[in-house]
Formats: structure tokens, sequence, C-alpha cells
């Protein structure tokens, strides 16, 4: 009895110690995983010291952020900014979930969100950019002119057909085709939005009345493009399309963009000149915090869907990304508005780069 | 009465064949030089047969057509679209800003293996046990509930466990990160592992379990050394299955992971992954990207498919096959 | 010392067990967080908006107005198209690869069509924006217009992207989860059933109607619900190619949203309390929704495999 028992302790001694054994095996192989995954990304981390800033938000200006951030971080290696262009809406709902170092948005912030937000939030002015009507029409070339009226009237779902007598009566050299006129819009929350509808709502009652302004809007028609790029992607994907979009993204694309009348009457074509034309125009009244809507400039030569794009930071950041983004920021207002025509993005004022760097300056590190 | 000679092929095996052979040697055959004879036996209504039979079969080969068409011309175009982007610098490269050619996806395919080994780390072991726990000490209620709730997580759809992901991990840690992309691939990962084990660990037979305890090994050992050793290569499959779908999911990441031009910078730190990475550049109106886009496609489904062709194998290694 | 080593064994076994039920508690656990999370997340829009939540179709972030019902017809038409087109055809082949095609060919091509199953969505989205709206636009959808543009839903201006295209690319995906589950059933239907027909004097097609296609009907059921469960949840692809607008429209042309594309789309972004909470709602209804599909197909499947795994499967 008692030998069997043995027997049985020694046996089921055996199992264990194999038992044992295979967990170690298994644990070998967890570990063999773990280094293999810590070495694959070794080439590639870099230093340990360097210091990865997040920052989402506005589409509008993103390509000009990336070049901005790829120079800047050959400028200084040892920071790294990571942007991701998730539209306006995200960039100041992802600041406020205090996700993210950083937000960017081409529409302030409004009085409730200012209220609602966890710590003060600072509006740096960065560039400014046109909002361009554009469109795709194959073998068609020449420029459109499209008057306020009549593209409110578009965008209202007024207008469905290219060869609308409206749309020949501004262009009366033009022929256009029959073809079907399709709106693209954003899909997402973007202040490329709300200066686009800014300035609807301000040329036309009836937008104001029906739809109002905002970073997303209820659309009377069209279809929903998420980003910047998304919409432009739309566009450019369909024969009769028309939408808005930030200039770089329509002019890196060889699209046409359509000369908008302003309020002194003049057609004008959406330029860096024009632009900054429109920020001229306003520079007077744009209050301390920056938060302002330059749309519909009474300026010459303005441009009149024109805005500011911002960088939202907290008026307190912690070390040491403070530091390293403040040095950031100083860079964009020297260096970076110098690269800023060549993406065509119109440079700030004098006037306002100064007030800017003031601004800088009084951001507090802790 | 005949069709065209009823041909048993595919489903009916041999047997089959004999059999209707046997039936046919017994029973004159109509055929087609005896024309006066088929006409007499086929009354309009089995010529009316005849033409149906040929017509629906004739049909199911256009659906058999339609349906895999479509499919192997996506894979062909991809293959067609992606190779041209297809070089060294595409997997080494971080992207490059836009407007500037070149770079690659450097950051999104270390970002994404990152994300799947941590997940595979956590999630293989944890989906195993409860696949175990399901199959072993499955009598008892907590069992019968876990069951309920694996399948019910397995059904989630992935935006929703994005969403889940961002209100638990990215708002409370007040990063979007790595582990908080881990996370949500955590929960499509294991009730994939989990019930795949326990269908596996099913059909081992009781007596193995029996033989073992019987031996006074202790049953925790039965279980993870006799049992699930056994089936190892079925579980495996099972693994690499949920690998293979972890691997492509794009929704739960979008908000979670989020995404990283540089390359991996920790992980707690926002982590590129292969599958955003394409959605972004897909969406874009940059060519550049597009081009990339569909060299990223092109090597994420390289990668989905090779892990499903070697689960395959693995399954057919692996000694518990059904029948 | 021999009790020594039992109380060994027992301590390893107690410790195992104690393991296994903390994982499986962990699963359960989180199980019930996120239903409560996301509960407690939708609650102020179901608060607010009540009932009225799954009547509107209002979906308005400018004036706070928020109604599921767009995108409860987007995920609906979509999956419905989807399901329309993939399911017959799916079917039809599965019926062609198991009873008609040479063994060689059926066993490459079911193969292959296993493995497109694991294609991620974002790839067919991909295809579904450079090859299928543009397929869809400049051929499919004028074509359609012109023979049927008198029926309201092949009405309007052709976009490429919209409803049914999402359809068409739902439909391209969910086939080879319809085709793999339906050879599966067809396989398991006994052998000696096709010879009856066969014997009865049935001609080829009424074999595979008689005996393989009616007698498995709550599999193929099954196996449809679980691809309607897979386009239900889908996500990437249909945001893709739907065009993103909430509306109810009549016409299978114009752009659409579905639940899963709306929370893709919005989510990281709404900056409002009240339209976080209105897409945590859209996610709890999609959440029930799958949840209460993918029972249903769970049962009916394992009731039919029941049924037929007397042929050994």
């Amino acid at each position: 009895m008692c030998q069997g028992r043995q027997a049985f302790v020694l046996l089921a001694n055996g199992t264990l110690l194999k038992g044992i054994f295979m967990k170690l095996r298994i644990r070998n192989c967890l570990v063999a995983l773990t280094a293999a995954a810590l070495l694959a990304h070794l080439p590639s981390t870099g230093r340990a010291e360097d210091l990865l800033i997040t920052g989402a938000g506005a589409t509008f200006p993103f390509p000009l952020y990336s070049k901005w951030f790829s120079d800047f971080q050959k400028a200084d290696p040892t920071t790294k900014i990571n942007y991701q262009s998730i539209g306006s809406g995200g960039g100041i709902r992802q600041l406020q979930e205090k996700t993210v170092d950083f937000g960017a948005s081409d529409a302030p912030m409004t009085d409730e969100q200012m209220a609602k937000s966890p710590a003060p939030v600072v509006h740096l002015p960065m560039v400014l950019g046109a909002v361009v009507i554009t469109y795709s029409l194959p073998d068609f070339n020449s420029d459109v002119k499209i008057s306020p009226e009549l593209l409110s009237d578009m965008f209202l779902g007024k207008i469905t057909n290219w060869n609308d007598p409206r749309i020949s009566s501004l262009n009366p050299t033009l022929k256009f085709p029959n073809k079907p006129l399709l709106i693209v819009h954003r899909s997402d929350g973007s202040g490329t939005t709300a200066i686009f509808t800014d300035y609807l709502a301000k040329v036309s009652p009836e937008w104001k009345e029906k739809v109002g302004s905002g970073a997303a809007v209820k659309w009377p028609t069209g279809l929903g493009g998420k980003g910047n790029e998304g919409v432009t992607g739309i566009i450019k994907q369909t024969p009769g399309a028309i939408g808005y979009t930030e200039l770089t993204y329509a002019l890196a694309n060889q699209m046409p963009v359509a000369s908008l009348k302003n309020q002194s009457g003049e057609f004008v074509k959406p330029s860096v000149e024009s632009v900054t034309a429109a920020a001229a125009g306003s520079v007077k009244v744009i209050p301390e915090d920056f938060r302002v809507s330059i749309t519909n400039s009474v300026g010459k030569g303005a441009y009149p869907i024109s805005g500011f794009t911002y960088i939202l930071v907290f008026q307190t950041m912690k070390n040491p990304k403070a530091q390293a983004f403040k040095k950031f920021l100083d860079w964009s207002m020297g260096e970076g508005q110098k690269s800023a025509p060549s993406l065509h993005y119109s440079p700030l004022p004098k006037e306002l780069v100064a007030k800017v760097q003031k601004r800088i300056g009084e951001l507090k590190a802790e | 009465m005949d069709d065209k000679a009823p041909r048993p092929s595919g489903g009916s095996g041999p047997s089959g064949t004999t059999f209707v052979r046997m039936i046919r040697k017994q029973t004159p055959q109509p055929r087609w030089g005896g024309r006066r004879y088929t006409r007499a036996r086929l009354s309009l209504s089995d010529v009316k047969r005849r033409w149906v039979s040929r017509f629906g079969v004739f049909f199911l080969y256009c659906l058999t057509f339609l349906a895999v068409t479509p499919l192997l011309g996506i894979f062909i175009y991809i293959v067609n679209k992606g190779i041209p982007g297809l070089n060294r610098d595409f997997f080494v490269s971080l992207p490059k800003p836009v407007g500037e050619t070149g770079g690659g996806m450097g950051n999104a395919i270390v970002g994404s293996g990152i994300l799947v080994s941590l997940t595979s780390i956590i999630g293989v072991p944890w989906g195993i046990l409860l696949g175990v726990y399901l199959s072993e000490y499955a009598s008892s209620r907590l069992a019968r509930w876990l069951r309920q709730c694996i399948d019910q997580l397995s059904s989630i759809p992935s935006i929703v466990i994005g969403l889940f992901a961002y209100a638990m991990i990215v708002v409370w840690t007040k990063h979007f990160s790595a582990w908080a992309g881990t996370f949500a691939l955590l929960i499509i990962l294991v009730p994939i592992v989990a019930r795949t084990t326990e269908e596996i660990l099913k059909l081992v037979p009781q007596h193995i379990r029996e033989a073992g305890l019987a031996l006074g090994i202790p049953r925790w050992n039965v279980t993870l050394f006799i049992v699930l050793k056994g089936v190892r290569g079925g579980v495996m499959t099972g693994v690499i299955l949920g690998i293979a779908r972890i691997m492509g999911e794009t929704a739960p990441l979008i908000f979670t992971a989020f995404n990283n031009q540089y390359g991996f910078s920790g992980l707690n730190q926002p982590t590129a992954s292969l599958p955003v990475q394409l959605y972004t550049y897909a969406i874009s109106p940059f060519e550049e990207w597009h081009q990339q886009a569909w060299t990223g496609a092109l090597v994420l489904v390289g990668i989905v498919l090779a892990l499903n062709v070697i689960s395959r194998i693995l399954f057919k290694k692996s000694e518990v096959r059904r029948d | 010392m021999s009790t020594l080593w039992q109380k060994d064994i027992h301590r390893g076994d107690r410790l195992f067990q104690f393991v296994l039920r903390a994982c499986a508690i962990a699963a359960m656990v989180l199980l019930l967080f996120m239903v409560v999370n996301l509960g407690y997340r939708s609650w102020p829009a179901f608060k607010v908006f009540g009932l009225k939540f799954f009547v509107s179709s209002d979906w308005d972030p400018v004036n706070d107005q928020f109604g599921v019902v767009s995108f409860v017809y987007g995920t609906l038409v979509s999956s419905a198209l989807a399901l329309l087109i993939a399911v017959p055809v799916s079917v039809g082949s599965a019926l062609c690869l198991t009873e008609l095609a040479p063994r060689r060919i059926s066993a490459v091509l079911g193969f292959l069509i296993e493995m497109l199953a694991a294609i991620p969505s974002v790839v067919y989205g991909l295809w579904g924006i450079f090859v299928l709206a543009p397929l869809m636009r400049e051929t499919v959808q004028p074509f359609l217009g012109k023979y049927l543009g008198w029926i309201p839903l092949f009405s309007g201006p052709a976009y490429g992207v919209g409803m049914l295209t999402a359809g068409i690319l739902l439909a391209i995906m969910i086939i080879p989860t319809i085709l793999s589950i339906s050879r599966e059933v067809f396989f398991a239907i006994p052998r000696a059933q096709r010879e009856a027909a066969l014997a009865l004097g049935a001609t080829r097609f009424e074999t595979l109607w008689i005996a393989v296609v009616k007698s498995s009907v709550s599999g193929l059921f099954g196996a449809s619900v679980l691809g309607l469960a897979r386009a239900f949840g889908e996500t990437m692809a249909v945001t893709m190619v739907i065009g993103n607008r909430a509306e109810v429209a009549v016409s299978l042309f114009a752009p659409g949203q579905t639940m899963a594309s709306v929370i893709a789309n919005e989510y990281a972004e709404a900056t409002t309390d009240i339209h976080l909470a209105a897409l945590g709602a859209v996610g709890v209804t999609l959440f029930l929704v799958s949840w209460l599909i993918n029972s249903t197909a769970r049962a009916i499947v394992s009731r039919s495999e029941r049924r037929g795994g007397a042929g050994g499967r």
C-alpha cells in the first residue's frame, strides 16, 4: 500500500518536474518575444532624452505644420513634434481632455468652450489661410467667378446643375456643361467649415437662419469628406463636384479655384497676397486674445473667406515640454513665417507677430 | 427522366458513383442516338425539367464567377498597384512632410509590430486560460455566464470597442498611447482565442484526462501538459487567426493608439499602425500618399495572408483533426 | 512525507483554478464595465432626447438636436443591400463549389475565398475609393439611372460614393464569410440524401434544390445572419465609400451614413457634451443591435449544426 503510494508520488513528482520545465520553456518564449518586441523598435527610438510633444487638430494648416515640425526637428533634433490632423473640433476637444500637449484650430474657441476648459487656454495665431471654392469639371480650364449669393444658393441645394443660368450670367464668356452640380463638405468638426459657414452666414440671411455657422453644421445637401484631405479627395475623384478646402490643398492637387466677389465688388482670386490684404484690413480690430473672424473683410483686393489658424495651448505647461514647445513657437514666428508663402499660407502682419511673440513670452512653465 | 447523365461529382464521392452505376446497369439507358426512344420517354414536362436543370446549373456557375471575380480582382489590383512602391525605403523610412517625395511607413510597420506583439503577450495566455476554463471547468454557473460574456464581447463592433478604450484609457491616462491601443485590441483578441481553444479542447477524448488523473497527476498538470499540449497545433491556429485579425483592425486604433509620424517613442506615447496610416493616406488627396497606401495595403494583406496560411499548415499538422 | 506531497499537489490545483477564475472574472468585469461605461456616457443623450432620439432623423450639432434614425436607416439599408446581393451569390457559388465543380478546383477556390475573408476592411475601403467608386460613377450609376431612373431608388445624381456603393462593397466583403459557412453546411448533409433524390429520378438541379438547399435552410439562414453581423459592425470600408451625410434619402445613389461611420467620423472631434453623449448613444444602439443579431445567428447555427451533426461533423 505504502509502496504503491510512493510510486504515485514519484510519478507525480516526475510530471511536476516536467511541468516546471515546460513552464520555464514557456517563460523563455515569452521573454524572447518581449525582447524581440523591444529590440524591434530600438533603431527607430533614438535617444532616450528625446522629447515627443503630441498635438492634434486642424487639417487646414497640416501641410505647413508637417513641414514646420520636420524643419524644426532638423534645427533641434531632441524635440519631436507629432501632429495629427484630425480636425479643429478634435483639436479643441482633445486639448480640453488633456490628451494632447497642444491643439490646433482654425476656429477660435467659443466663450462657452473657454468657460468649460479645465485651464485657461491661449490662442496663438500662426499663419493666415484662405478657404477656397474648388471644383472639378473635366475639359474645363477657365476660372469661374462666383458671387456670395450664388455660393450660398449652391450650398443650400438650390442650384443643381452647372448649366444653371445664374452661373453663366456671372461668367458670360464661359460655356458650362450640362452636369449635375455636387456639393462636397466636411463630415467632421472643422475650423475650415467654421470659417466658411461664418462667411455664408454673414452674406446670406437665409443661410444664417436655416443652417447657421459652426465647426459642424447640418448641411442641406451634399457629400461629406473627412478632413480637408477627404474633401479634396472626393472633389478630385468626382466630376461636377464643388466644395471648399484650404488653398494649399487645391493648389497642391492642381485643382481650379473660383474667384469670389468681395465686399468692394471685385472678383478676387485667393492667393497669399489677397489673404494678406484681408488680414491688413482687419488688423486693427484684432482683440487681445486674438479670437476674431476676418471673413468678408472690407479691404481692397481682400479675399473674403480668409482666417487665422491657431495653435491652442494651456497658459501653464509642464516642463520640459513647455520649454521645448516655447522654443518651437518662437521659431515659428521667425523662421516659420518665412517658409509659409512657399506653401501658399500668408504670414502674419508684422505688428501681429510682435504681439504674438509677447504672448508666447508670457506662457508659464512649471 | 434523365438529365444528361447525372454525373455525381464533388460532394457525392465514390460510393455515390458506384451506386448510380449499379442502377444504370439495371435499367435501359436512354441514349442521344436513340431518338425515337427518347422522344417517347420524355414528356413535355420532362423536357422542361431538363432545361431548367441545365439552366440552373449554368446559373450556379455564373454565380460562382460573380463571387470569385471581384475578390480575386481586388487581390490582383492590390498586388499590381502596390508593387511599384515596394522598396527598402518603404520599410525603414519615416513619412516625409506633405509635398516631399520619398519616405515610407517604417513607423507604422514598427508600430503595428509592437501593438500586435504586446497584445499577443497579454492576450494569448489570457485567451487560452479562458478557453481552458470554459472547456475543463465548464460545469459551474460562472462558466456558463462566462461563455455568454465572451460571445457578447466578440460580437461588439470594433468601433464601439475603440470608443470604450478611448473613454477608459485615453481620457484616464491623458495620453493617446500604445497601451490604449493594446487594450482595445485585447478585447478583440481574447474572445477569439478563448473560443477556438475551447472548441478544440472539447475534441480531446475524455479518457485522456481520466488516464492522467488516474496516474495521480494533479489536475492542473493534466490540463496544461497533457490535454492542452496534445492540441497545441489547433490552439495555435486560433491564436494566429486572432493575431491576423487584430493586425488589420483600424477602427479601434483611431482614437486609442492614434498615430505618430516618428518612430516608436515609448508605450506611453501615440503609436502609428499600418491600418490607421493606410486609412489616413487613402482619404488624402496626395498622389504620393496614395501610392504608399497601395503598397501598405499590399504589405498588410501579405502579412495577414501569410499568418492565415501558417495557421492552416499548423492545423493540418495538428493531430486532433475532426473526422 | 506522502501527506506533504499530497498537500503540494492540491496547492497547485488550487492556484491554477484561482488563476483561471481570475482570468474569467477579469473578462466578465471587462464586459460589465464596458456596458456600464457606455451607458453612463450616453445617459445625458437619452435623458435629454428620450424616445425622440430613436424617432428623429435630425442630426444637427449646431442646434444640439440629435436623432439616430438616419444612421439606423443607413446601417439597415446598406446591410440589407449587401445581404440581398451577397446571399444568392455566395449560397449559389457554395452550392456550385461543393456539388458541381471538380473537386480540385473547388478546393483551391474554397481556400482562396477563405483567405480573402481575412483581408482587413481598410484595404477593401481603399479599393472601394479608387476602383469601385469611379466605376459606379462612370458606368453603373449612369446606366441604372438611364434605364431604371423612373424608380425613385435609382434617381438623382451619380456621386459614385453613396449607399449603393457601400452596399456593393459590403456585399463583396461578406461573400467570403457566407460562402465558407454555407460550404460547411452543405458538407454536413449526408450523402445518402443526395443519392436518394437522384435515385428517385430528380435532375441534377432538382437534386441540389430538394436534397441540399431545402434541408439546410436554417444553416444558410444562420450564415446570412453572421454575414449581416459583419456588415453591421463594419466601420472603415463603409466610412470610406458611403459619403458621410446624415439623411434619410430614398435614392440609393444618395450619400448616407451608418451608426459605425458616424462614430468614426465625429467621436474624436465632438466638442459639446451632448454631442458626445449622442455619439455614445449611437454606440449603445449599435451594441444592442449587433448583440441581438449575433445571438440570433448563433442560436440558429448551433441548432442546425446539432441537426446536421449526425453526418459526423
